[in-house]
């Protein structure tokens, strides 16, 4: 039986060909990541124009574009993180207005008890105090279950469960009324998923509700001011 | 020709990524909620498949062997990007409903798979090629699990197609009263109706070989009496 024999490269010639495969890779690794730059640079407005007009189709689903007659991209005043809105992030509310007098506060809000986690919604509350309406923005809701919430899978297409909301306001449906029917509430919830509904129900009047009480002070921030809740 | 011949029944039943070669269950299971939804993941993922195969039997010159791995994953990773970033800037609707699912194509161990098979070894032209026939055995296969989990699930088939097209809508196949079947939407359901995928597959499979085993035994009987007959007495 021999030994085998043992081949020790040369201290020189390890580093050597360390230094070559790794070449090897950085070259793949600048080419590749050059691509993907270059992608990235390429698409970057496209991105952002798409962006936009996802957030002008939301805007315009809660509230009609004749509603209002200036620059709400323009008119609009940051946000801080709003417990009371279930918002852990800066948003901002879009101030619409009609001539120059107050129309309506179209911000974002969310329901952090849906059945899966949390549910983002876009809402429009006219400066009269009524809901314009309410949509649905991000969910995880069972699909075929819960996630009728968003009109786009409700099987009733003429008349969506969550259009129930529109132009109601607390002097037609009191407080205590803005529940689901099971909670002694005003509004329906499909049989088998109430979970769903009662976090969408309840997150859109917890958002109608602060926005009748900011309203003023919400309208009279100059644009692109920050809201600041005043401590009482 | 015969060799692209095999590539494609490779790639579409024999070698089926999902049926034979079982991978890629990852997307498979969590996209295949609806025919729309399978069929957009399965044309990304033929796209991947395709540029990646091709990407990396032109450049299998370049990349020495004991870095092949990594050199592979940084290559399907860039390209997978590009996709990525490509749907959210051209197919933005589509985006907002697959865009978590692209990345990971990545881990879709059947573009891997592939590359490391086929691609690394073979031209461009049967690569490229054995790309596409994976890629569309992949889609052929999610979109029919797709489609049996939105029939029974929810009773319609091409749901969501307005995302895609505009002035299309999905057909409602079951009476509008059908309650839907939540379990077949949920992974469970994808679990079911894929095994009963490959078990077709299975049984097909079996069909064929016993049947030409039973003509291979017919020929050799026919044969014999044949050769009894006409054998002199």
């Amino acid at each position: 039986m021999s030994e085998p024999v043992e081949v020790t490269p040369r201290e020189s010639s390890v580093l050597r060909i360390s230094l070559r495969t790794a070449a090897i890779m950085l070259a793949f690794t600048l080419v590749f990541t050059a691509l993907m730059a270059g992608t990235y640079k390429a698409t970057e407005p496209l991105v952002a124009a798409s962006l936009l007009a996802e957030k002008l189709r939301l805007i315009g689903e809660v509230l009609p574009p004749g509603e209002y007659d200036n620059d709400l991209m323009a008119d609009a005043i940051m946000l801080p993180p709003q417990g009371s809105l279930g918002l852990d992030d800066e948003t901002r509310i879009w101030r619409a207005r009609k001539q120059g007098a107050p129309a309506a506060l179209v911000f974002e809000t969310a329901a952090p008890d849906g059945y899966s986690g949390r549910i983002g919604l876009i809402v429009a509350v006219a400066a009269d105090g009524k809901l314009i309406a309410v949509r649905v923005t991000a969910h995880k809701e069972t699909p075929g279950l819960g996630d009728y919430i968003d009109p786009k899978k409700d099987k009733n297409k003429t008349r969506p469960w969550i259009t129930q909301f529109s132009n109601l306001g607390f002097d037609t449906v009191p407080v205590k009324k803005w529940r689901v029917k099971k909670d002694g509430g005003r509004f329906d919830q499909m049989s088998g998923a109430t979970i769903s509904a009662r976090a969408v129900t309840n997150a859109s009047g917890r958002a109608l509700a602060w926005a009748v009480e900011h309203r003023d002070a919400l309208f009279a921030l100059p644009a692109n001011g920050r809201f600041e809740e005043r401590k009482p | 020709m015969s060799a692209y011949k095999d590539i494609a029944w490779n790639g579409l039943w024999k070698q089926n990524s999902i049926l034979a070669q079982v991978l890629g269950l990852c997307p498979l299971l969590a996209v295949s909620t609806s025919l729309v939804n399978a069929v957009s993941l399965g044309l990304a993922t033929i796209l991947v498949m395709v540029l990646s195969n091709f990407a990396i039997s032109a450049l299998r010159a370049l990349i020495p062997y004991e870095i092949r791995i990594p050199v592979f994953i940084l290559i399907i990773a860039a390209l997978v990007t590009v996709v990525d970033l490509a749907f959210n800037a051209f197919l933005h609707d589509l985006y907002l409903v697959l865009g978590i699912f692209i990345p990971l194509i990545v881990t879709n161990c059947i573009v891997l798979a592939r590359v490391e098979a086929f691609a690394a070894k073979n031209g461009l032209r049967a690569a490229t090629f054995d790309g596409l026939m994976m890629g569309v055995g992949f889609v052929w296969v999610i979109a029919l699990l797709g489609a049996v989990r939105e029939l029974i699930g929810q009773g319609t088939l091409f749901s969501g197609i307005e995302m895609i097209f505009p002035t299309l809508s999905g057909f409602q196949i079951l009476p509008v009263e059908y309650p839907g079947f939540l379990i077949a939407m949920l992974p469970p359901g994808a679990f079911f109706v894929l095994g009963l995928l490959i078990a077709g597959r299975n049984w097909l499979d079996a069909r064929a070989n016993a049947r030409m085993r039973e003509q291979r035994i017919h020929h050799q009987v026919e044969h014999a009496t044949d050769h009894a007959n006409s054998a002199p007495a």
